[in-house]
C-alpha cells in the first residue's frame, strides 16, 4: 500500500522597510506594513484561499482518504492575522477535518540552528505553542527551515521528542537508494526521516507550466501513471513543495488547480495507493535503512546546500552580527526587543543577500524585494545598527 | 563571414588626442583588428607625430589633399551649401564647455569663410588643429570635406564614424563611395547639455544618424535617447556596450593617505552639468555628518568648478573636499589606487568606462542609474543621481562594512572578466556583416 505524502510550506517573511543610515536613532520601526500587507493579501487571493477551499472540497469528497500536511511559519500566521484573517480561518477549518497534519518548524523560519541551538529551541517551542493555539494540534513532525538538515538537526529534534523529521532527498545523501522509503538518521533511534522525492515534487512545483519540458503539459492522469509505476518499489512518495506553487508560482491559467483537483481521482484508480500525512507514514512503515548526513543539505537551488543563505561575505557578516547580539538582547528581558531580534533571524533576509544569481538561476531575483543583494545587506545592516543601539541603551537604562 | 575592410573616422586617438572617446576608439579598433578586421582610421591630425606599433592604418587629414578633378568631386563651397545647417555661424559648445563665448562667436565667423590660401592649383588643403577650440565647428566641416574624400582612394566595404565630430565625414564618404555607413554614438548633445542643447551640434548628429545605415549605441540609455530626441527608428540601432582593457599597474597603494581611518571618495570627470558633480558634493556633506574623516576628491576641470567651490564653502566642508583640476594619466592612476569609493553621479552617462577602470583598481563603485555602465554591471551600487541621501547612505555603508567592500570587489572583478573589448568587437562585426548583407541585397 504505497502512500502519497504531501507537505506544503506556507511562509511569508516580514520584509524590512527601506531604512537608510539616516533613519538610525530616528525611527525604530523596521518593517514595511505596506508591502507585507499587500503581498499577504495578494498571495491569499491567488493561492491560500482558493487552494484551501479546494483542499477542503477534496477532503470532503473522499471522506477523509485525501490527507495532507502543512508547515505554516509563525511569521506567516502573524501576518495572516493582521492582513488576511480569513486565510487563517480557512487553515483552521482544514485542521478541523482531522485529515491535515501541522508540522513544527522555527516560528521565525530562521537559520537559528546554524548559530545558536538555544535560540533554535526557543523558536521551535514558540511555534509549537502556536500550533496548539491555532490548530489544536501537538506536532510530532519537525522540519527545519528550508529543509536544512544535518545529523545534528535530527539529533536535536529527537531530543525534543519529535517522531518524524523531513529533509531533501538529495542524491548526495541517498546515493543509489530511493527516497520512497522511510529512513532513520544514523545517529538516532527514536526519530524517522522522510525524504523528498525531488523528481516528482519538482515536476509539479517547477516544471508544471514549462512549455519547453518534454512532458508538458502535465496532467493528473500522466502524473498518476508515473506514481503508479512505482508500485512495488515504494512505500511513501514524499511530495514536498511551497504551497505558493498553487496559484502564485504556477498561475491559475496554467491549469494547476484543475490538476490538483483531479489528482486524487487518478491516484485512486490504482486501489493500492493512499494518502498519508508524515506522522502517519512514519507510524505505518518500517525503517528500511539508516542515512548518515554529516554535512548540511537543504532544498534550495541545484546545490542543495546552504549557499543560498550563507557563505558570501555579506551573508556571513550579517548572520554573525545578528547572532552575536543574542546574549545582550536576552539580558534586557524586554519582550518587544526579543521578538524584534528573532524576526531579524528569518532566513529570507540572508537569502536576499545571495550573489550566486549573478551567474545562474534567477529564482532569487524573482523573490527578492531588493534591487540587488548589496541593497539587501545595506538595509539590514542599517536596521541592525539601530537595533544594536536600542538594545545597548536599554541595558544602560536598566543598570543605571 | 569574410573579414571586413573598414574606413573609420574618429576625432580622438591616442597618443595624438586623448580623451575618453580616444581610449574607446583605440581599444575597440585593437580588438577589431585582432579579429581580422582591416581598418583605415582617419584622424583630424597626428600633430606631426609618427604612430608606433599601430594595429591599423592611420591617416592624418592635414596630409591629405583633396583633388578637385576626381569623379563626384565638388568644391568646398558646394559642400558647405549642401550642409546648409541652421545657425551655422552661431556659437559652438564643444565637449569642454567654457564660461565665455564671445570670443568663439567672433572667431567662428572668420574661420568659416574660406580664403584663397586654402585653394591650391588643383587641390584643397587645410590645417586642422583637432583641438576642441573655438574653431571646432569649422574644423568639423573641413575635416568632413577632406576626410570624406578619402573614400575615393581607400578600399573599404563599410564606413564607420565615431560621434558627431566625424558623422559628416562619414556622410560625405558615403556620398562618394556609396558604401554603407555605421554611426557609432558614444555621447549625444542631449547628454552633454541637458535642456541647453546646442542646435548646430544637434543638427549634425541628426543628419548623421538619419544618413546612417546602422547605428551603434553604447547603451540602451543612449539608444532610447536616439529614438526619443532624434526621431530615429529603433530598428537600425544596435547596442554595443563598451568594455575596459586590463592595465598592468593596478596595485592598490596608500601613498596619498596618512591616517588609515581616513577614507578617500573619488569623483573623476569633467566638472560639468552632465557628470553631476554637484550631487556628489551634496552627498559629501551628508556623509561627513556621520563620517568626519572622509575626504572627497573631485578630479577634473569644467565650467561648474567655481560654483562648486562656492557651494563647498557654504556647506563648510572645505577641509574635506579637494579640487585637483585636470589630471594626467599617472596621477589619475595613483588616485584610483588610493581611493576607497569611486562615485559616478552622472545626470546622463551614455556609458562611463571610468567606473570599470575603478574596478580594475579594486575600488568599490557607486554609479548613477542614469548610466550605460549600470546596464552591464551588477556588482556596483546604483543610485538615482538626484538622490543624494541614498548616495550618502551607500558611501557610508561601504566605508563602514568590510564585508560589503569585499563582496563588491570579489564579484566585480569576476564580472569584469566578461566585460571585454573582444566581445564588443564581436558585436560590431555582427553589425558590419548585417549591413554588408543588406547592401548586397540592395544591389
Amino acid at each position: 500500500m504505497p502512500s502519497i505524502c504531501f507537505y506544503f510550506q506556507v511562509h511569508q517573511p516580514k520584509r524590512l522597510r527601506k531604512y537608510t543610515i539616516f533613519d538610525i536613532n530616528k525611527s525604530h520601526f523596521y518593517e514595511t506594513d505596506e508591502a507585507n500587507g499587500s503581498i499577504m493579501r495578494k498571495v491569499a487571493y491567488k493561492c491560500y484561499l482558493p487552494t484551501n477551499e479546494l483542499m477542503l472540497e477534496l477532503i470532503k469528497k473522499y471522506n477523509g482518504a485525501f490527507r495532507i500536511s502543512y508547515a505554516v511559519s509563525g511569521v506567516a500566521i502573524e501576518q495572516m492575522k493582521r492582513f488576511s484573517p480569513e486565510t487563517l480561518d480557512s487553515f483552521k477549518r482544514l485542521a478541523d477535518t482531522g485529515c491535515v497534519e501541522f508540522i513544527n518548524e522555527t516560528y521565525y523560519h530562521s537559520l537559528a540552528f546554524l548559530y545558536s541551538k538555544e535560540e533554535w529551541k526557543r523558536q521551535v517551542a514558540q511555534h509549537n505553542e502556536l500550533m496548539r493555539q491555532e490548530f489544536g494540534q501537538e506536532p510530532t513532525t519537525f522540519r527545519n527551515t528550508e529543509l536544512i538538515y544535518h545529523n545534528e538537526v535530527a539529533k536535536a529534534a529527537e531530543e525534543l521528542g519529535f517522531k518524524t523529521i523531513l529533509a531533501e532527498g538529495a542524491d548526495k545523501i541517498l546515493g543509489w537508494r530511493s527516497s520512497n522509503f522511510v529512513y532513520q538518521p544514523s545517529n538516532c533511534d527514536n526519530i524517522k526521516l522522510l525524504l523528498k522525492n525531488y523528481q516528482l515534487s519538482d515536476d509539479i512545483a517547477f516544471r508544471f507550466s514549462n512549455k519547453g519540458w518534454a512532458s508538458y503539459p502535465l496532467t493528473a492522469c500522466k502524473f498518476s501513471n508515473w506514481v503508479h509505476e512505482l508500485d512495488g518499489n515504494a512505500e511513501t512518495i514524499n511530495l514536498f513543495m511551497d504551497y505558493e506553487t498553487f496559484g502564485e508560482h504556477q498561475w491559475e491559467d496554467t491549469g494547476i488547480f484543475k490538476f490538483l483537483y483531479a489528482l486524487p481521482e487518478y491516484i485512486f484508480k490504482n486501489p493500492s495507493f493512499n494518502f498519508k500525512t508524515p506522522s502517519e507514514v512514519a507510524a505505518e512503515y518500517p525503517v528500511r535503512d539508516r542515512v548518515d548526513v554529516p554535512y548540511y543539505v537543504s532544498w534550495a537551488d541545484t546545490e542543495r546546500d546552504l549557499t543560498a543563505w550563507k557563505g558570501n561575505y555579506l551573508q556571513d557578516d550579517a548572520l554573525e552580527a545578528i547572532f552575536s547580539l543574542e546574549e545582550k538582547v536576552y539580558r534586557t528581558g524586554n519582550d518587544e526587543l526579543i521578538q524584534t531580534y528573532r524576526a531579524l533571524t528569518t532566513s529570507d533576509h540572508f537569502y536576499y543577500m545571495c550573489t550566486k544569481w549573478f551567474a545562474d538561476g534567477d529564482v532569487h531575483k524573482y523573490f527578492n524585494p531588493y534591487e540587488s543583494p548589496y541593497e539587501a545587506y545595506i538595509n539590514y545592516q542599517n536596521v541592525l545598527k539601530d537595533f544594536t543601539q536600542t538594545v545597548e541603551k536599554e541595558l544602560m537604562v536598566q543598570t543605571a | 563571414m569574410n573579414m571586413s575592410k573598414i574606413l573609420m573616422y574618429g576625432w580622438e586617438f591616442p597618443p595624438f588626442i586623448t580623451g575618453g572617446l580616444g581610449v574607446a576608439c583605440y581599444d575597440l579598433t585593437k580588438a577589431l583588428s585582432s579579429l581580422g578586421t582591416e581598418i583605415t582610421f582617419v584622424l583630424p591630425t597626428m600633430k606631426g607625430k609618427n604612430p608606433v606599433n599601430s594595429h591599423l592604418h592611420l591617416l592624418d587629414t592635414n596630409d591629405l589633399r583633396v583633388p578637385n578633378y576626381i569623379d563626384k568631386s565638388i568644391s568646398y563651397e558646394e559642400f558647405m551649401e549642401k550642409i546648409d545647417l541652421i545657425g551655422i555661424n552661431s556659437s559652438l559648445r564643444p565637449y569642454i564647455t567654457e564660461d565665455s563665448y564671445q570670443e568663439f562667436i567672433n572667431r567662428m565667423y572668420e574661420s568659416n569663410t574660406i580664403t584663397e590660401e586654402h585653394i591650391q592649383k588643383d587641390f584643397y588643403q587645410f590645417n586642422i588643429s583637432g583641438d576642441y577650440g573655438p574653431n571646432l565647428i569649422a574644423e568639423v566641416f573641413r575635416y568632413a570635406f577632406v576626410a570624406g574624400s578619402v573614400a575615393a582612394d581607400v578600399e573599404h566595404e563599410v564606413i564607420h564614424a565615431h560621434d558627431w565630430l566625424t558623422f559628416l565625414a562619414g556622410v560625405e564618404a558615403k556620398r562618394i563611395s556609396g558604401k554603407p555607413l555605421v554611426c557609432h554614438v558614444h555621447a549625444l548633445e542631449t547628454d552633454r547639455s541637458g535642456i541647453n542643447v546646442n542646435q548646430q551640434i544637434f543638427e549634425i548628429e541628426k543628419r548623421g544618424l538619419e544618413a546612417a545605415d546602422q547605428i551603434i549605441a553604447v547603451s540602451y540609455l543612449t539608444k532610447n535617447s536616439i529614438v526619443n530626441y532624434y526621431g530615429i527608428s529603433p530598428d537600425k540601432i544596435s547596442v554595443v556596450h563598451n568594455a575596459v582593457s586590463k592595465k598592468k599597474s593596478t596595485q592598490r597603494t596608500n601613498s596619498v593617505k596618512k591616517d588609515p581611518d581616513e577614507k578617500i571618495i573619488l569623483f573623476l570627470g569633467r566638472i560639468t552639468f552632465q557628470k553631476g558633480p554637484d550631487y556628489f558634493l551634496e552627498a559629501a556633506a551628508k556623509v561627513l555628518q556621520k563620517y568626519p574623516k572622509a575626504r572627497f576628491v573631485l578630479a577634473g576641470s569644467g565650467d561648474m568648478i567655481n560654483r562648486l567651490i562656492e557651494r563647498t564653502a557654504e556647506l563648510k566642508i572645505g577641509r574635506n573636499v579637494h579640487f585637483t583640476g585636470f589630471l594626467k594619466r599617472p596621477e589619475v592612476e595613483e588616485l584610483f589606487a588610493s581611493s576607497d569609493v569611486y562615485v559616478m553621479s552622472s545626470v546622463s552617462e551614455p556609458f562611463g568606462i571610468s567606473c570599470l577602470e575603478a574596478i580594475l583598481f579594486d575600488v568599490p563603485v557607486v554609479i548613477s542609474k542614469q548610466s550605460g555602465a549600470a546596464e552591464v554591471l551588477q556588482s556596483a551600487l546604483k543610485v538615482d543621481f538626484w538622490d543624494t541621501e541614498e548616495l550618502a547612505n551607500k558611501i557610508l555603508n561601504i566605508l563602514n562594512h568590510k564585508a560589503l567592500r569585499k563582496e563588491l570587489q570579489a564579484q566585480a572583478s569576476e564580472e569584469l572578466k566578461h566585460i571585454q573589448w573582444e566581445k564588443s568587437a564581436q558585436h560590431v562585426i555582427e553589425v558590419y556583416d548585417k549591413i554588408k548583407k543588406q547592401a548586397a541585397v540592395c544591389k
